[in-house]
């Protein structure tokens, strides 16, 4: 089974290389661009065939490994 | 006095920070991440810089996970005196041994030069050689420098003295201008310049030697 997390900096922490991609946007003649903010996308191909217990053990995955939730939230989608 | 220094894969400051260990009276042990165990009757442990396992996930994320991290943490634990240098402050975060996490440098570069610090407390067996706000200069080389933490953690660490040092010029966006942190029982400290590398007038300052012999000294009487 086949889920997807989305790692992201949590709302309210800045995000250096966000801001940096936006100004190169600027710079590109991309013009109204108003934030960026960038993470990560971790593909997990997983043997549970079970969607619920996939996600719950996506999310421990998350807590304990794929995130660092002291700056980061994710979000998980099982496909 | 016993020090063990960890060994990842990646490590590059673990032969330095031993050699400061050992310039401050210690035997050194280094110790390789897979041991589940750590030698027995070690004082403390330091946990070197560099970049384990490539820096990959987040720096410092895999070391944590690493068995003898577990070790590390029930040491820790148990009131042992633990020191992350660097790469090894990311990897306490990572723990939670220490609070808060080291972000990518606000202005996105790699730094590699020698910082000023203050010396924010000299309530700990590393830094009680010092004097109160003293000025010393160490070097720093790191690319995820930037210390963060929410509005409680940082009233906290301030509220129980245990920001060890900051920088006079802050060069990375460290909240509070944090170069190093404390633990509750001040016996873990992370800090992200580099003392070994300035415990050798011949390599061009000793400024952070008086580290190594503060914490030799105070475990030594023990």
């Amino acid at each position: 089974m086949k889920v997807v997390v989305k790692v992201m900096l949590r709302q309210g922490v800045l995000d250096p290389q966000g801001e940096a991609i936006r100004h190169a946007l600027g710079t590109l003649g991309f013009e109204g661009v108003e934030t960026v903010r960038q993470g990560k996308l971790i593909v997990l191909d997983l043997a549970e065939t079970d969607p619920e217990a996939a996600r719950a053990a996506a999310a421990e995955m998350c807590e304990r490994l794929l995130a660092n939730t002291v700056i980061e939230s994710y979000e998980i989608e099982v496909e | 006095m016993r020090a063990g220094v960890i060994e990842f894969p990646g490590s590059n400051c673990d032969r330095d920070l031993a050699v400061a260990f050992a310039a401050a009276g210690a035997r050194v042990t280094r110790v390789w991440h897979k041991e589940t165990g750590l030698p027995k009757g070690l004082d403390v442990i330091g946990i070197p810089g560099g970049f384990s396992f490539g820096d990959y996930l987040r720096c410092g994320a895999i070391a944590a996970r690493s068995p003898v991290m577990r070790a590390v943490v029930d040491f820790a634990g148990a009131g042992g005196h633990v020191l992350g240098i660097c790469n090894g402050f990311q990897v306490l975060t990572e723990t939670g041994l220490l609070p808060g996490a080291l972000m990518r440098n606000a202005g996105l570069k790699f730094l590699c030069r020698s910082e000023r610090l203050r010396v924010a407390t000299t309530d700990s067996a590393f830094t009680r050689l010092y004097a109160p706000g003293e000025e010393i200069t160490v070097p720093i080389a790191h690319h995820d420098g930037n210390y963060t933490a929410d509005p409680g953690t940082l009233a906290r660490l301030q509220d129980e003295d245990r920001i060890a040092f900051t920088y006079a010029d802050n060069p990375n966006g460290s909240l509070a201008d944090i170069a190093g942190v404390l633990s509750a029982n001040r016996r873990v400290l992370g800090m992200m310049p580099h003392p070994e590398r300035c415990s050798d007038p011949r390599l061009g300052g000793e400024d952070g030697l008086r580290l190594f012999r503060a914490v030799a000294g105070i475990l030594e009487s023990a």
